[in-house]
């Protein structure tokens, strides 16, 4: 048994349990360990579920016995707070489902179930998955692994972090606007968004629903392969769930070579404001493609870009509005009860139950929907999402894989932007455009930024590809990964 | 110079919500709730709204929307879609409701109605599928606080809305419109459409305007109406309430009043001079519905046949008189059961027919009034009617036994024949019955013998009826009329 189990790679923890060096309960009891060590400094987690944990490392440890595990079989993992759990409160980081233990498991938890998942916990986020920062949390920022006085990006702001300070193998995230791609950037792991469609949503509490994917973080492209093929699949559940065969992912890590591979670099993702460093690191791991035998096009234009921020900022408000309207404290969760009439109780609720960021969304969206409004904003919104999907569909006829970077700056302070709400949206900039045109894309590991400071600031490189091509998307990225030593970079917490 | 007082014109337009009979719910597994069914009993995360959930279009419901848009011939698009409706309420589980906002399943259709002997054709805008809300129930404790109860069994069951055009001008043709509308949702299985238990409510718009105005005045919508009678009261309330408003120079708000039973009138509930704002947006989880013509084709060719065709058909094919089978066609389940009953009699159909109905429209009927039972569900079926009016038919039994036998078989389900085996029922054949019952009644009934032999023909009936009487109605009345001739010479 190695002398640290936390760092080790899902496949290699995997590997030792299936060669019996460790035990399930090893990594479980490891994982916790480094949890309590740690955790009050980086608040990854809202709760452990160590009970279960454990007796589900047991049951995996009978599994192996027996010879029936599979690759995730008495891994230990994080699952975000946004995805329901069957007897484990549920509050998506906000103080009005403060108390609510759901009576189901999301679709994803039962094929983590059957996969033999050991659940440590749920982890922290931006209320509702709405920031990307991980500071609009009701309970409490998260800190970077990194640099603990800055964020770790969001909203799976507490799955990114427990990746990558080791409390996790792997873990859960969604991403609406980028709420997975973004933290793994900042954080310096992997962070996959699946096509729109191909992971269930059924049992993702609703933000965005028309935008909203359940993905993996890992510390490896094949680990990120190995939990998207456990979770991924039709789900009749899920009505925009797609009927879509998984592909044989293990086929896509096979070979490091990328001779053929049609690379395409949209111009307009290297915005104005883009930090050197990140602009540098990006740029390098392009030419790194180039190497491995890839045709690389650098000036590919993608006119609409520009213009999907705020068709965002229109689609996810206005879905939200309505997706957060049953939160008035009649059923579940924060409710207010000193109020002289049912209407001031529900009223009250929302307002004391609500942040500021998820009232701000829920006000814009309501505007937009609004009779006299609705033509100039939804209805507009929408035709320019279909502008850009058809931009990316030409794209594709023409390149394997778009590659961009993932965030403008790596991590920022906390507390730096939460005072301006437009900087802080700016932060998606470059991920909310996959989300729009429903396409999978990935971060990955591309280097590192030095702040003034010191710090060592993690920096991600994005690849998206056309929707349900995450075949192409793994073995491009498994590739680049390959050829580097970014991904086995840790953190000195 | 005079002047003519002006005369008003009533405008109704109805909105009709009809809960489908389905099996399961609107948009999840959970089976419909039955009458009986124990308050949050048939739930689940999905129709409880819970965070995280989905939902999955019930095909059925789709399909029994479809049918009645047909039956109340409507187009129906190629294409639908859901939206979302958003509002506030703690009986609606999601704070929207999932409805359908510009592409609605049918549209364009209208309805037949038949009002003092004229058909009118009311149109139909739209028929489109959506899901009920949770029942509110507000209670008040004996010591005088308030407090309110949900049933969620309600929750999400799915609710057909069928939107008329503001084509009808008076209570009496909206309540036409109501029967008919009732009728045709039965025929094609799609709703109970009862309104006193729920399953069927309709909201009526009500406006006047003076008589050849084109534009439309102010309207009034009325809710709270459980019953036909609820909505014509309330029309006929309402448009009086209008007429003397607007008579004595004021002005019509256009609002919400709710109907009162118990006072007989409707009292404003909300202003809607500002339009409710429902922000409908398109249901971001579930697809767009693409409604194939195949489909529609097969939807088609297993609608049953109709009312006003049925009706036709009957008088052309059996002979019956319009009132016959206008009466026989009221419920798909009369109608089967006539022909069911007709197809198994042995002779001749055509008299048959008319004694089947003779017998549906009668007896059959005021037993089924009685006792508030539905044809389908008594527990006389097509075979024992055909069964005892062959009895009657073959001279076996008369008329007035096959009533009681009828009477008999209507309590206890049991088969005529075996009935009348039982009590000793079949007719008389033997003459020495009749004649010693002749002979007793001739004895005991000076007074019209006497009648009868001075000339008073009249007497004679009343002699046969006592006989008649004697015999416990198994005599046939010619044969004691032919021995009363003889005896009385």
């Amino acid at each position: 048994m190695p002398d640290s189990l936390n760092y080790l790679t899902l496949s290699e923890a995997s590997d030792l349990l299936r060669g019996r060096e460790a035990s399930s309960v090893d990594l479980t009891r490891a994982a916790f360990e480094r949890i309590n060590a740690l955790d009050d400094r980086i608040h990854a987690f809202l709760r452990l579920t160590d009970e279960i944990a454990l007796e589900q490392a047991l049951a995996a440890d009978e599994r192996i016995a027996r010879g029936e595990a599979g690759p995730l079989t008495g891994i230990p993992a994080a699952i975000k707070d946004v995805i329901v759990t069957k007897g484990v409160e549920t509050t998506c980081g906000s103080r009005i489902l403060k108390g609510f233990v759901p009576p189901y498991d999301a679709q994803v938890m039962e094929r983590l179930h059957e996969a033999g998942v050991v659940m440590l916990g749920k982890t922290n986020m931006d209320e509702f998955a709405m920031g990307s920062s991980g500071e609009n949390s009701a309970f409490g920022p998260t800190a970077n692994p990194w640099a603990l006085d800055r964020v770790p990006g969001g909203s799976s702001s507490g799955s990114a972090a427990a990746v990558a300070s080791g409390m996790a193998y792997y873990a859960l995230g969604s991403d609406t606007g980028g709420s997975i791609r973004q933290p793994a950037s900042l954080s310096g792991v992997v962070g996959l968004k699946p096509t729109y469609g191909r992971v269930s949503r059924y049992g993702l509490v609703a933000f965005a629903s028309s935008l909203d994917q359940i993905g993996p973080f890992a510390r490896s492209v094949r680990d990120a392969a190995l939990v998207f093929e456990a979770i991924a699949g039709h789900d009749a559940r899920d009505s925009t769930s797609a009927p879509v065969e998984v592909p044989d992912i293990s086929a896509a890590l096979a070979s490091a070579d990328l001779k053929g591979l049609r690379v395409g670099v949209p111009m307009e993702y290297f915005v104005e404001g883009m930090d050197d460093a990140v602009r540098q690191a990006v740029t390098g791991a392009i030419n790194q493609l180039a190497s491995l035998g890839a045709e690389v096009d650098w000036e590919v234009s993608l006119p609409s870009t520009g213009h999907a921020l705020a068709v965002y900022y229109i689609i996810a408000p206005s879905e939200a509005s309505a997706n957060l309207a049953r939160y008035d404290g009649v059923k579940y969760g924060y409710a207010y009860t000193e109020g002289k009439t049912m209407w001031e109780d529900m009223e009250k609720t929302r307002q004391h139950g609500f942040g500021d960021e998820v009232k701000r969304r829920i006000m814009l969206g309501t505007y937009a929907l609004s009779a006299g409004y609705y033509d100039a904003y939804y209805l507009k919104a929408q035709k320019v999402r279909t502008l850009i999907r058809l931009e990316f569909d030409a794209a594709f006829e023409k390149y394997d894989v778009l590659v961009a970077p993932v965030s403008p700056t790596p991590a920022f302070r906390i507390g730096e932007k939460t005072g301006d709400p437009l900087q802080m949206y700016l932060s998606d900039v470059c991920t909310l455009p996959v989300n729009i045109a429903g396409l999978p894309g990935i971060s990955l590991p591309c280097g590192f930024a030095t702040a003034e400071d010191g710090a060592r600031l993690p920096i991600g490189l994005q690849m998206i590809t056309k929707p349900f091509d995450e075949a192409t998307l793994f073995r491009a990225a498994y590739a680049y990964e390959q050829s580097t030593s970014w991904y086995r970079e840790r953190p000195s917490v | 110079m005079t002047t003519t007082a002006v005369r008003y014109e009533t405008v109704i337009g109805l909105e009709v919500h009809a809960q489908l009979l389905t099996e399961s719910k609107m948009f999840c597994a959970c089976p419909s709730p039955s009458m009986h069914s124990s308050p949050n009993s048939t739930v689940c995360p999905v129709c409880l709204g819970m965070p995280g959930v989905l939902p999955v279009i019930n095909r059925r419901a789709v399909e029994l929307t479809i049918m009645t848009g047909l039956a109340l011939n409507c187009r129906i698009p190629g294409e639908a879609k859901f939206d979302r409706k958003n509002y506030h309420y703690p009986d609606l589980m999601k704070g929207y409701q999932i409805s359908q906002y510009d592409l609605p399943l049918c549209r364009d259709g209208w309805l037949d109605i038949d009002i003092e002997g004229k058909t009118q054709r009311i149109g139909i805008t739209r028929v489109h599928l959506e899901e009920d809300t949770a029942r509110s129930q507000h209670m008040t404790t004996q010591v005088g606080e308030s407090y309110s109860l949900i049933d969620v069994n309600r929750s999400g069951l799915p609710l057909m809305e069928i939107v008329s055009e503001p084509d009808l001008r008076s209570a009496e043709e909206a309540r036409a419109y109501l029967t008919k509308l009732r009728q045709v949702l039965r025929y094609v299985g799609a709703s109970r459409a009862n309104m006193e238990q729920g399953n069927m409510r309709c909201e009526p718009n009500v406006s006047i305007r003076p008589l050849g105005e084109s534009s439309f005045g102010a309207k009034v919508e009325l809710k709270n109406i459980n019953s036909l009678r609820h909505a014509y009261d309330a029309i006929k309330f309402e448009v009086g309430r209008q007429t003397k408003v607007i008579e004595s120079g004021g002005r019509i708000v256009q609002e919400t009043r709710g109907w009162r039973e118990d006072i007989k009138q409707s009292v404003a509930q909300r202003s809607k001079e500002f339009a409710d704002d429902y922000r409908y947006f398109p249901e971001p989880d579930l697809p767009i519905m693409m409604v194939e013509r195949a489909w529609v084709d097969e939807i088609r060719s297993r609608m049953p046949e109709l009312p006003n065709v049925r009706q036709r058909r009957f008088s052309e094919r059996y002979g019956l008189s319009e009132y016959d089978a206008r009466v026989l066609t009221e419920s798909r389940s009369r109608a089967d059961f006539f022909e069911a009953t007709v197809a198994l009699v042995t002779g001749e159909k055509g008299p048959r027919a008319k004694s089947v109905a003779n017998w549906l429209n009668g007896d059959f009927a005021r037993l089924l009034n009685a006792d508030g039972v539905e044809i389908q569900d008594s527990c006389v079926k097509p075979a024992a009617l055909a069964e005892l009016l062959d009895l009657v038919d073959s001279g076996a039994i008369s008329g007035t036994t096959a009533k009681d036998v009828f009477g008999e078989m209507f309590k206890t389900g049991r088969l005529p024949a075996e009935i009348v085996k039982e009590s000793n029922l079949s007719r008389l054949d033997s003459s020495d019955e009749i004649l010693d019952a002749t002979a007793r009644v001739i004895e005991e009934s000076p007074k019209a013998v006497a009648d009868y032999k001075s000339g008073k023909e009249t007497a004679i009936k009343f002699l046969v009826g006592q006989v008649m009487r004697e015999t416990k109605g198994r005599a046939s009345p010619d044969i004691v009329l032919k021995h009363l001739r003889e005896k009385l010479g």
